[in-house]
């Protein structure tokens, strides 16, 4: 009882100013209200600054230049795009050509990463000292540098468009870009992709019965080679039957230069194969250390419970591994996203160069066309994090 | 939440009083801080270039030489900030240089909505098309899927979507951020073409290895009326750069140069050349400079002719004509306001 008193008393007793300070909970809730109110008065101050230095050099703030007629070209468009359109529609082509580099060189890394992270860990001494060595040098190198040799070797050693380097009359390969065959689908192509969809389908209805089935009974079935059947080969007959109903549109040289089929500049050949080379030497490291991380007893207790090698890879080994590997990979392919921006040193038109760039300059905009490349780059940053997080949280261990 | 707007009210208003302070004239700013900052091109053989000593020298630079010589009677008193043709204006309307002197083109646009001020015109141009001359090319219109390399963030990148979609000829833009890559682009065959203002192309082509094998095609296909820039707002500055480079142009025209503008400074016949150098009135006073600023521009850079010649003209390798460039007298549309 007396214990209770004397514990509730203090407090009442010495209850002043100083206390605050001398408290540890209060002081933690003071230092932390000061902090807010210091980044506050800061972002207060600079966007007071902002909108003062705006009214004295009588500039307006607005995004109606947006609809204005943009009145320059973009040579690499994925949708529809002339200079008659407007700044806005300018701005989604470098959105999309953002996109597309990054998308593109999150696939490439992410192959390459593992390769390499798994020669990295082959017993093989000059593998492994390849992979080691490749590594070391490309993630040692600022990435601008690696775009620039890229672009440099692509643009001065390939041949001119006149002396192209031919294959099979379709492939075309010249210091302005890979030409290749463009598919052109005729209308009984539809079935085809229905045909497509329609194996996916099965291919994962077939996956989840398998395992019910297994779980009931034991019984394994072939899941890899009806799904790789059912998604690779249905779509695959399907074509056949309907007669092979794609047409190709085949690059021919007319004038200056190849006209039809689709071309891979080199603007943007090299700033994918740059972004994903050195960003794979990272994914590599990441993969490393995930199947490392992996406790060697658990390999060892799998065989010994009889399962077979290639099944402990998959069942035991690598689910743990992602589990390492998944968080960091995030932060990579956040890098690979920001880092196209660096585009702008070869010319490939990304959103810094169309809305951050070309249409900032011919409007004078600056403050408005920054903030729509920020929030851009921060929308696709917040996207790939969540998925990221979503598969990292359903790979996670389930904890009881 | 109420301490928090305070200090926020206060906190914006400290930022008021800050910055109202940093806007007084830009001529005192200059004077208070010694020296004048100059926006400059990134490199144009000719028109902005270093020197053996690493000194920025050109066409382009001589008017912000001019203009130090004017407020402080040296012309070293300038510091160079290199800009591209995408942040140049950033730099002038942010307040990082006072005066910007390369190659741009007077527009509409950025007079008015770019709350910039054109202060004259010291070199008339129009864009143009550089091929090499193995195309067999001699007209732009002969130019139909060709890949042009093109400066980002420039008129001629406009001037150049317009031009060929009224003649209906299709083609690639190759975007390149500055002279020198676009120089590297073209011969290194990424694009066919190079486009961009007349002067540039004869400067850029004075620098290849083989200048005679790159043809400069007939076609000018714009106005380009290149001149010195300056804030809007701040109209005693602008009359400061707007008048000496009127009496460079002023000074060629009544024959003062920088080898005869001290016999001259001592009187003349001509009540003109006497204002302009200062030994009759007090024109300086009118700008907030003293009476022999001008004879100070033209004694330590040179008229508009002589300038011309040292940099781009006929003797150099640029190999410019003076063409429209001359002075109203002999031909051109050189015409400076009377000093009076």
């Amino acid at each position: 009882m007396s214990q209770s008193i004397d514990y509730q008393a203090p407090p009442r007793q010495s209850f002043s100013i100083g206390k605050i300070w001398t408290d540890k909970r209060t002081r933690g809730l003071v230092i932390q209200l000061l902090a807010t109110l210091a980044i506050c008065a800061v972002v207060l101050y600079l966007a007071g600054n902002v909108v003062e230095n705006f009214q004295k050099l009588g500039k307006p703030f607005g995004f109606g230049f947006l609809q204005q007629e943009a009145g320059y070209d973009i040579n690499q468009r994925l949708v529809e795009y002339n200079s008659q359109s407007t700044h806005l529609r300018a701005a989604v082509v470098g959105i999309l050509n953002t996109l597309l580099v990054a998308v593109c060189g999150i696939i490439l890394a992410s192959i390459l990463g593992f390769i390499l992270g798994v020669l990295r860990l082959s017993p093989n001494w000059i593998v492994n000292r390849l992979a080691y060595c490749y590594i070391e040098f490309v993630r040692n190198v600022p990435v601008l540098v690696h775009i620039l040799l890229v672009h440099g070797i692509l643009v001065h050693s390939l041949p001119k468009t006149r002396q192209a380097i031919d294959v099979a009359d379709s492939f075309f390969f010249t210091n302005r870009g890979f030409f290749v065959p463009k598919p052109i689908m005729e209308p009984l192509f539809w079935l085809v992709l229905a045909a497509f969809v329609i194996g996916v389908v099965y291919a994962f209805w077939y996956r989840r019965m398998a395992r019910i089935k297994q779980a009931a009974t034991g019984e394994q079935s072939p899941v890899f080679w009806v799904m790789l059947g059912s998604i690779v080969g249905v779509p695959i007959v399907a074509f056949l039957l309907t007669g092979m109903p794609l047409a190709w549109d085949i690059p021919a040289l007319k004038g200056f230069n190849f006209k039809g089929g689709m071309a891979l500049r080199p603007e943007f050949l090299s700033l994918w194969l740059a972004l994903s080379l050195y960003t794979a030497a990272f994914i590599a490291e990441n993969v490393r250390s995930g199947i490392e991380a992996v406790n060697k007893g658990q390999t060892e207790a799998a065989l010994a419970l009889g399962l077979p090698r290639k099944r402990t890879l998959n069942l035991v080994v690598i689910p743990q591994a992602m589990r390492v590997i998944i968080p960091p990979l995030n932060s990579q392919y956040l890098n690979i996203t920001k880092n196209s921006s660096l585009a702008i040193a070869i010319g490939y038109m990304d959103i810094v160069a169309t809305i951050g760039g070309i249409s900032l300059n011919q409007t004078g905009r600056e403050m408005e066309c920054m903030l729509i490349v920020l929030g851009l780059y921060l929308t696709f940053s917040l996207v790939i994090s969540s998925v990221m997080n979503w598969y990292n949280n359903r790979l996670a261990l389930v904890e009881r | 939440m109420k301490t928090l707007s305070k200090f926020a009210l206060s906190a914006a208003a400290a930022g008021l009083i800050a910055s109202a302070g940093a806007s007084a004239g830009t001529l005192d700013d200059v004077k208070s801080k010694g020296f004048l900052q100059c926006g400059i091109s990134t490199g144009f053989p000719g028109f902005a270039f270093t020197d053996d000593a690493g000194n920025w020298q050109g066409f382009d630079p001589a008017v912000c030489k001019a203009v130090a010589a004017a407020i402080f009677g040296d012309t070293e008193k300038v510091k160079y900030t290199t800009t591209t043709g995408k942040t140049r204006f950033t730099a002038l309307s942010s307040g990082e240089v006072d005066v910007l002197a390369r190659n741009t083109t007077w527009t509409f646009s950025r007079d008015t909505d770019l709350k910039l001020d054109f202060v004259g015109i010291n070199y008339y141009d129009g864009q143009g098309f550089m091929v090499p001359a193995e195309l067999g090319v001699s007209s732009a219109k002969d130019l139909d899927g060709a890949s042009v390399c093109i400066q980002t963030g420039t008129t001629t990148e406009l001037n150049l979507a317009d031009y060929f979609r009224t003649n209906n000829i299709s083609y690639e833009a190759v975007p390149i951020e500055t002279n020198d890559e676009a120089r590297t682009n073209y011969v290194a065959g990424r694009c066919d073409v190079y486009t961009t203002d007349a002067s540039g192309l004869a400067s850029t082509r004075s620098a290849l290895e083989d200048p005679s094998a790159h043809v400069v095609l007939p076609e000018i296909i714009s106005k380009e009326p290149l001149g010195p820039l300056v804030r809007h707002g701040d109209s005693e500055w602008a009359d400061i750069i707007r008048w000496t480079l009127n009496a460079m142009i002023t000074a060629e025209e009544l024959g003062v140069t920088s080898e005869n503008v001290d016999k001259m400074a001592t009187g003349t016949d001509n009540p003109e050349i006497n204002r302009l150098l200062g030994s009759e009135g007090d024109l300086g006073a009118m700008i907030g400079l003293d009476k022999a600023w001008a004879w100070r521009a033209i004694k330590m850079v040179g008229n508009y002719g002589e300038v011309f010649e040292q940099f781009i003209g006929k003797e150099t390798p640029i190999g410019i004509e003076r063409g429209v460039n001359d002075l109203w007298t002999n031909g051109g549309i050189l015409y400076s306001p009377p000093f009076r």
